[in-house]
């Protein structure tokens, strides 16, 4: 595959207008699938969760979800979406060995929810709002194993095998109404707009939102036009980009891909492209033809949705803070500089934070080994912090043992690096590694006078009111104490005994 | 007269996966033909303001509490299949993507 | 042959009641007379008449034990091989499906299971219940008793035959255009097509979904309203399933009665058009029922002109989509072409192999008929259609309790005659085919010989939807009358079928 020609960014948005436009499919987490009671989890044993209904067997019929739709209109109405009054299942007709009718029964032609809107802020503080064309129900498809070939990939493969435990699995799709003015920003804003979905998601409870395992998955449409001209350029859509660092990469991509060809006099074609995030570029589908003729019609095997006004109210009662009001109301809460909050913001740390708070912790001291010691370690070990194994609580357990002095800051890594290690609690941990700091003023005192006999020269130079050079002592007897003491108290006290 | 070409008709059969062969499209194209001239007297009965019926009975809100049942073992799931390994359904490579 | 096997169902039940008989004997009798006759009239594609006399001595243990059982329990029933069976396999008449074991049952044979009926076998149809005659079942015709060069009616010509010659007092037909009215008409025998959800259609292999129907037949009235009694009602495994019960058929044909009912004579189907025996045998029917105290009044239903052509716009269009599941891929027959093809190219030589012309052609024009070019004109249109005949059955019903017709234009024709034409054939339909556009019931009654070939006529009665036990009340009514006439019953005219 050749290497694409791409124009700087810089120069791409001096000469053309970008508009972009997301699909998201967020998987729902009830505890069956959309049309059949098999259980809702195809991390399994392949074809466990299965059915006559899910692999499609001959004389099987659907019969939806209620919870799948209840979780689609909190979707909705979180999204500020209209609810629809009646909403029918339709289906896609095309073959494909992972759909498993060769049909997909989508929601597409009726949705439930349409005309929303969520405010989205990008990094620089900027905020824009994105017009929410419609959230609609679907179902998932299996999933294919390439076999053969060198890369297991589709291209090459000698066979390929199916597993069906994911088929059927409920999905909403989420589609923008085309996103314009976000001009340079708008790579970030595809993102910031991904993750402000996965936050509306996670906080309803209606999927684990869990990018790495595909609960959000999104679909970017770029498209780009020269300045001024009213006509959209031609679009392409790149698929199944699966983290909010891919999603902004690609986008930028696409934006230097079609503008070196633009500006070469060459056209867009109009495909489907996919995101390749070790090479860091995108490449071409299939292009749109006739052949996708997906010959839509109401399914008849099931009847129409119509949420009664009382639902749609009680759903909407349930619904959560919005995000942006919660940022808002947690920014003044935690009284973090706007630097501090916006890093926090976007390293995805905010819910954490909030729950170690809940738990006890300070603000600061949260925000303080979330972004710090935690994100080091996930980072260092390519993880996220939601796969770390350590909850808010233990954090802020952790904290509230600093905060009292029980243990000190380096014992704290240390006690943190046990947990994630499986260890059990910070409390056990302290108390099974014996790492409490000796606050017993008896024995540092004695420790102290020890260490200042042996140094009587930085004894004098204390007493002369050079106190810097207490630092001396301070470690001779932090050293003697194995770490295990509180180093301002011993500062203190060394001066107290230097000046006896 | 109706306008059904054979090449309408391969373009049909390759959206209906059948791989049908010349005698059957030169047939096809021609029957097709008759029928649609015959069926497609439907739309002067019609206006655009009569509505459609997709169900004949009309019911709304059929719904399945969200409870786990049963599924098949794997065994049963692939009791029927043409070809399996390694606890799945096992196919010929496939041409393009998705 | 055996007394026995010209029992009606009703007649077996009182008999078994009363220790006369034992359901083996009953059984047994069977059996032996699918020995005899199987051959020759070919009804059933699969026998499991091992398990039937094992059910059979299971009710005659618990009979003899005083233990209380089902209504039916121990009355023999042959199943329509388009439902799933777990101990027979189920090819709904097609290669495709050649052998294939369904790991599950449909709801209808579990219910008829719990009933306790010993289920003899699986009956022929037209490949996927496409067709009027069973010439296009993959597995070669059924005859029809009264004269083996004609036709029994289709799709269902396995079980009209299986009844009308003695192989088994009771069957499972499924009705998507006439599929079980007609082949009664035919064959001399009852068949009902109940309203629409009256009958779960969880593992009904579909045809077209919204039309799909499943209803007894039977050599009585009565007997078939035994049998709508037990598979009736609502399955939360369907979807369409009406939740309402419809009350007792059972009760409605004992109780059957003419006196004071207005009968609708459908103007654009009173016969006009229609072989001169079938006219002559309607006019008389028509004169009994006035005699019975019924008042004939004419209804006008002209959209019913278009009918035929929704018919055949809608079913290949739900067809198409429900066929598309037969892939290679999960289940069923498998073709590999030379070389080293790809899984499209597998999928389109199993289905070109598979499907035999009638499905192949039904699929390519209902393929076409949803396709986004033709979709308003045809499938679309269709719908709209289907709106108009609703609302000439809603006109047609103000005026009237019921409403009739012949059932069929013709009597039984012989084989080979219409086969090439799919348009003569689409018109043996004409009459039954509104009922399953608008969801309503309808029951073909034998109402004698045609005078020119001394063949079964049939008149069909249709009642608003849900009112399924009018059907049964005027349907035992006029059967009564007839018999009394006659001094016999409708299949004492049959010719004896010669035994091997």
């Amino acid at each position: 595959m050749a290497k694409a020609n791409l124009m700087d960014y810089d120069k791409a948005l001096e000469l053309y207008e970008v508009v972009i436009g997301l699909e998201v499919h967020i998987e729902l987490n009830t505890k069956t699938k959309m049309f059949c009671g098999c259980k809702n989890d195809f991390g399994d044993e392949p074809n466990t969760n299965v059915c006559p209904i899910c692999i499609g067997l001959p004389g099987s019929l659907p019969v939806v979800n209620r919870k799948a739709v209840e979780s689609s209109i909190s979707i909705g109405l979180a999204l500020g979406c209209s609810i629809a009054p009646t909403g029918g299942f339709s289906r896609k007709n095309y073959f494909y060995p992972d759909l498993a009718k060769n049909y997909q029964t989508s929601q597409f032609r009726d949705p439930i929810a349409f005309d929303g809107q969520l405010d989205v802020e990008v990094p620089s503080g900027n905020k824009f709002t994105v017009l929410i064309e419609r959230a609609h129900m679907e179902e998932d498809a299996g999933k294919l194993t390439h076999i053969g070939g060198a890369t297991g990939r589709i291209q090459g493969a000698e066979y390929s095998l199916v597993d069906y435990n994911r088929a059927g699995v409920p999905l909403v799709e989420i589609v923008t109404k085309p996103v314009f003015g976000a001009g340079a920003e708008a790579p970030e804003l595809a993102a910031a707009y991904v993750r402000s979905i996965r936050e509306i998601v996670k906080a309803l409870g209606v999927s684990d939102a869990r990018m790495e395992r595909g609960n959000v998955r999104c679909d970017a449409n770029v498209s780009i036009r020269p300045h001024g001209q009213d006509k959209l350029g031609t679009r392409t859509e790149t698929k199944n980009v699966n983290s909010l660092r891919s999603i902004e990469r690609a986008v930028r991509y696409e934006i230097q891909r079609q503008a070196a060809i633009l500006s070469a006099g060459g056209t867009i074609t109009q495909e489907t492209r996919h995101w390749h995030e070790d090479k860091g570029s995108t490449s071409s589908g299939r292009p749109k033809s006739d052949a996708d003729d997906y010959r839509y019609f109401p399914e008849p095997d099931l009847v129409p949705v119509e949420p009664s006004t009382e639902l749609i109210e009680k759903l909407r009662a349930l619904l959560p803070e919005n995000p942006a009001d919660r940022r808002k109301r947690l920014a003044a809460e935690w009284g973090f500089a706007e630097m501090e909050f916006r890093d926090v913001v976007n390293a995805g740390l905010m819910d954490f934070i909030e729950e170690a708070v809940a738990a006890g912790a300070k603000p600061q001291a949260a925000r303080k080994w979330y972004s710090g010691e935690i994100a080091r370690i996930a980072n260092s070990e390519d993880k996220d912090v939601s796969e770390m194994n350590i909850t808010p609580a233990q954090v802020a357990e952790i904290a509230t043992l600093v905060e009292s002095g029980k243990i000190n800051d380096r014992i704290a890594r240390e006690v943190l690096s046990a947990v994630l290690a499986g260890e059990g609690s910070p409390t056990e941990i302290v108390s099974s590694r014996n790492l409490e700091v000796v606050s017993d003023d008896g024995a540092l005192i004695a420790a102290i006078d020890e260490a200042l006999a042996k140094q009587p020269d930085v004894l004098e130079k204390i007493r002369e009111g050079k106190v810097q050079a207490a630092g001396a002592v301070i470690g001779a007897v932090m050293q003697a104490m194995k770490g295990q003491a509180d180093a301002a108290r011993v500062r203190e006290l060394v001066l107290e005994r230097a000046n006896q | 007269m109706s306008d059904v070409t054979p090449h309408l008709v391969r373009h049909l059969a390759n959206l209906a996966r059948i791989e049908l062969d010349e005698s059957e499209v030169v047939r096809f194209t021609e029957q097709l033909g008759l029928i649609l001239d015959s069926v497609a007297k439907i739309s002067s009965a019609i206006d655009e303001n009569t509505p459609s019926t997709s169900h004949p009975i009309p019911l709304t809100n059929v719904f399945r509490e969200d409870i786990i049942e049963p599924s098949l073992s794997q065994e049963q799931a692939l009791s029927g299949a043409p070809d399996q390994g390694q606890g799945r359904f096992r196919v010929a490579a496939i041409l393009d993507e998705e | 042959m055996s007394e026995l096997i010209r029992k009606n169902a009703s007649e077996l039940v009182e008999m078994l009641a009363k220790g006369e008989v034992s359901s083996v004997e009953i059984t047994q009798a069977h059996i032996d007379q699918i020995s005899k006759v199987g051959d020759a009239v070919h009804s059933f594609l699969h026998l499991t008449t091992e398990n039937a006399l094992a059910v059979a001595k299971e009710v005659d243990r618990r009979r003899a034990s005083g233990e209380s059982l089902p209504a039916l329990a121990g009355v023999p029933i042959a199943v329509k091989d388009n439902l799933t069976t777990t101990d027979a396999p189920t090819t709904a008449g097609s290669k495709i499906l050649e052998g294939w074991i369904a790991p599950y049952d449909a709801t209808v044979v579990t219910r008829l299971r719990q009933e306790m009926m010993p289920i003899l076998g699986k009956t022929n149809l037209d490949e996927f219940a496409m067709g009027s005659s069973t010439e296009f079942s993959a597995y070669g015709p059924s005859k029809n008793p009264w004269d083996l060069t004609r036709i029994p009616g289709g799709s269902g010509g396995g079980s009209s035959s299986v009844v009308s010659s003695f192989q088994s007092p009771l069957a499972i037909g499924s009705d998507t255009g006439g599929s079980i009215r007609f082949p009664g008409a035919v064959t001399g025998t009852v068949g009902i097509k109940p309203t629409y959800g009256a009958v779960s259609r969880y593992g009904l292999i579909a045809l077209a979904s919204s039309l799909d129907q499943i209803g007894p037949v039977a050599r009585s009235v009565l007997d078939a309203a035994l049998l709508q009694d037990v598979i009736g009602g609502y399955d939360p495994r369907d979807s369409t399933s009406l939740k309402d019960s419809l009350g007792s058929m059972v009760e409605a044909a004992k109780s059957g009665s003419l006196k004071g009912k207005k009968v609708g004579v459908i103007k654009q189907l009173s016969g006009a058009g229609f072989q001169q025996g079938v006219q002559n045998r309607f006019a008389e029917a028509l004169k009994l029922i006035t005699d019975a105290g019924a008042e004939i009044v004419e209804v006008d239903c002209p959209s019913f002109e278009y009918a035929i052509d929704a018919y055949y716009l809608i079913l290949p269009a739900e067809a198409s989509s429900n066929l598309a599941k037969f892939d290679s891929v999960r289940f069923g027959m498998r073709v590999t072409p030379e070389g080293n093809p790809t899984i499209e190219r597998v999928m389109a030589a199993t289905r070109e192999a598979g499907f035999g012309p009638e499905v192949k052609r039904r699929i390519i024009l209902g393929t076409y008929a949803l396709s986004a070019g033709s979709f308003d004109k045809f499938y679309g249109a269709a719908l709209k259609v289907r709106t108009l005949i609703q609302r000439d059955f809603d006109a047609a019903f103000a005026n009237a309790d019921v409403l009739v017709s012949p059932t069929a234009p013709t009597t039984a024709f012989k084989f080979g005659e219409k086969v090439a034409d799919p348009l003569a054939m689409y018109l043996n339909d004409i009459a039954t085919i509104p009922a399953n556009l608008a969801g309503i019931p309808g029951i073909s009654v034998p109402i004698g010989l045609a005078d020119e070939d001394q063949l079964p006529v049939g008149i069909q009665f249709l009642a608003p939807a849900h009112k399924d036990a009018a059907l049964y009340e005027v349907g035992a009514a006029l059967e009564g009358i007839l018999e009394g006439i006659w001094g016999k019953r409708m299949m004492d005219f049959a010719p004896k079928l010669e035994g091997n």
